[in-house]
């Protein structure tokens, strides 16, 4: 569903020019899951954002389920993501003016978003927090701002999930409940999932591990046996129970 | 994202800083209230000249001798003919002129009234009985004058209510003497108030015979020895009339004077006098409500200001929102609409203030003038639609920076 070939990306930073990307060839099938690991400066957010539809290239081509998206324009973009991409943020990136419901609610604003409440209720109880829809975010813990962030991102049925560090800010137990709802969803329900991640624990987790540094990709493997994140059943037990 | 959700997205906006929003919209508050209560003030001062015009007597022609006559100046173009007091009842056969209901013939000169130690400097005002009707000025106490008072050049007079109360105090002045030019005259009766700003001047004058007026106190005399008289107060039938009676009074006038040229006089009408007034009090309304609008341009400057800090402050609100997949058009709305509530919502606080304020100043009396204003729906829509639009307008500027905002900057924002 991914087609990266011969990705650049040139910022202008002043007078100098940095590339963050220098020609990233990559694929990813429908029903992956994937981490892209890379340390910081390694152009692996760079990747993200243009896999994400948050930027385009500079050169090279993308499709994005056998649409070019690198050279649309910003409206087009929007939709795209709208209607694909869910995001999910190591800072969750919730509004704290808003509650659990209406921040799972806020990607229904934009395009379709009929049945906004039952819809944003279904994708709350699908990370387990069906009885925290009515707390701010500041009235939750990061494991479960976290799982609010994944509600929203799985809101508008996403074929793609798009990961950024989602564990970076979490303890080990809410680490393995965010991983857990991730391969879930994943394994049950077959979507693409990406986690750009640094951590080798998380990136155990996945099927397949593409390494970037300088703006390249230097290494693409598969796990043999990737890790199960177990906590997920009882998370959800204790969130219904 | 659809209109409710966008008002629901900028109302919780507002809410989540109620201070700032109240101090941004007291400009506006105070900007619409101020425009509201000055226009006000302004209708009211329209309104109470002309009701007042319209309660000196309804459907009205004034009768004014010509420029050749005017100023006093005689046989100028070989008309020696001016108005006189036979011309003004000629105006009343039915024959010539049917329209014509009553005319009330006037000679105005001022002097002297003394009475006693005190005297004061007034307008003297020749009438016949008619006056009363055809002016609408009632008698407070006594009488007016009657026919034959005219008849015999009496030398009575009418006071008006100043006129009573500077020469005689608390005292009952009817049947009293006060001198006019030398002359002993008794008083008959007193005029009521006619009160007011605008022609309080009615209460400062003495009504006396015209023919008195013109025997007795006018310097001059007419080259035929007619009663000359300085208009003529026309009481038309209906106001249907007015037309017919206008041309009916020229073809009688221009009889008598014999005129094939020119007209040595003129025929005006009260709504003429009216609109008159109101063109000026129109533009006097009309400045009110510029300068108070001035306040108005201050608040939606404020509110520019405090939705640029918002957007900058909100940066992040707004990559997420992106992200999700918010596009321009749908941040561009989301602040604009936000501007503009916030203004309106001052407007509609204004409005209230406005008319509160209006209401307080009706009949109060203020440094000697009674204030009356009047209030009206179409400026309430007016100051609705202005505080709307100053929102949408000082909201675009700031609307159109956060829409512009490329998504992973504003998503990196601290």
């Amino acid at each position: 569903m991914i087609e990266l070939n011969e990705v650049t990306k040139v910022y202008q930073m002043g007078t100098v020019e940095v590339a963050a990307l220098r020609g990233v060839s990559l694929s990813i099938d429908d029903g992956e899951l994937v981490a892209i690991m890379g340390p910081s400066g390694s152009g692996k957010s760079t990747l993200m954002n243009v896999i994400g539809c948050l930027d385009v290239p500079t050169s090279g081509q993308y499709f994005l389920e056998g649409e070019e998206v690198g050279r649309l324009g910003d409206n087009r973009l929007a939709e795209i993501r709208n209607r694909k991409i869910g995001f999910v943020f190591q800072t969750y990136n919730l509004l704290p003016r808003l509650t659990a419901l209406a921040n799972v609610e806020l990607p229904l604003l934009y395009g379709n978003g009929r049945h906004r409440r039952r819809r944003a209720l279904q994708a709350l109880e699908r990370v387990g927090l069906a009885d925290r829809v009515g707390h701010r975010p500041t009235e939750l813990s990061g494991g479960e701002q976290q799982r609010v962030g994944v509600a929203r991102a799985l809101v508008k049925d996403p074929s793609l999930l798009l990961t950024d560090e989602p564990t970076g800010n979490l303890d080990s137990r809410s680490s393995e409940e965010i991983m857990a709802i991730l391969q879930h969803l994943n394994r049950e329900e077959g979507i693409t999932v990406i986690i750009v991640t640094h951590d080798h624990d998380i990136a155990a987790h996945t099927r397949r591990i593409v390494s970037v540094l300088d703006g390249k990709v230097i290494g693409d493997e598969r796990v043999k046996e990737p890790l199960q994140a177990a906590v997920a059943s009882d998370a959800r037990d204790e969130a219904s129970g | 994202m659809n209109a409710l959700a966008t008002l629901r997205t900028a109302l919780s906006s507002i809410g989540a800083n109620k201070l700032r929003a109240g101090l941004t919209l007291l400009g506006i508050v105070i900007g619409v209230a101020a425009v509201i209560s000055l226009m006000a003030i302004g209708r009211g001062a329209q309104q109470a000249i002309t009701s007042r015009i319209e309660s000196l007597g309804t459907n009205l022609l004034f009768v004014r001798p010509g420029a050749v006559s005017e100023g006093g100046v005689f046989g100028g173009l070989g008309s020696a003919s001016t108005l006189t007091l036979d011309d003004a009842y000629a105006l009343l056969d039915p024959g010539f002129a049917p329209s014509v209901e009553a005319v009330a013939p006037e000679l105005s000169s001022s002097g002297q009234i003394v009475a006693g130690r005190k005297n004061t400097f007034t307008q003297i005002l020749g009438v016949t009985p008619e006056y009363q009707f055809v002016r609408n000025f009632p008698v407070g106490s006594g009488q007016f004058i009657s026919a034959a008072h005219v008849r015999n050049r009496s030398e009575v007079a009418v006071l008006g209510s100043r006129v009573a109360e500077t020469l005689f105090g608390f005292r009952d002045p009817v049947g009293q003497t006060v001198r006019i030019s030398g002359r002993r005259f008794t008083v008959l009766g007193v005029l009521q108030s006619q009160g007011g700003s605008a022609l309080g001047l009615f209460d400062d004058q003495v009504i006396v015979p015209i023919t008195t007026a013109y025997y007795r106190l006018a310097s001059q005399r007419t080259v035929q020895g007619g009663v000359a008289v300085q208009t003529v107060n026309v009481q038309v039938r209906s106001g249907d009339a007015m037309d017919s009676a206008l041309q009916e009074i020229a073809t009688v006038l221009r009889l008598r004077h014999r005129i094939t040229g020119e007209d040595d006089f003129t025929v005006s009408s009260q709504q003429e006098t009216i609109e008159t007034l109101e063109e000026t009090t129109n533009t006097f309304v009309v400045f009110l409500g510029a300068i108070a609008s001035i306040s108005l341009l201050v608040g939606g400057i404020g509110i520019m200001n405090i939705m640029l800090v918002s957007v900058t402050e909100r940066t992040r609100e707004i990559g997420i929102r992106k992200a999700m997949g918010a596009r321009r058009r749908d941040i561009l709305f989301q602040f604009v609409s936000e501007a503009t509530l916030l203004s309106l919502g001052g407007g509609a606080a204004g409005l209230v203030l406005g008319l509160a304020v209006s209401r307080l100043l009706d009949d109060r009396s203020l440094g000697g003038q009674s204030f009356q204003t009047v209030f009206s729906g179409d400026i309430a829509i007016l100051a609705l639609v202005v505080s709307g639009g100053i929102g949408l307008f000082f909201g675009i500027y700031p609307a159109m920076r956060a829409a512009r905002l490329h998504p992973i900057d504003a998503l990196r924002y601290e």
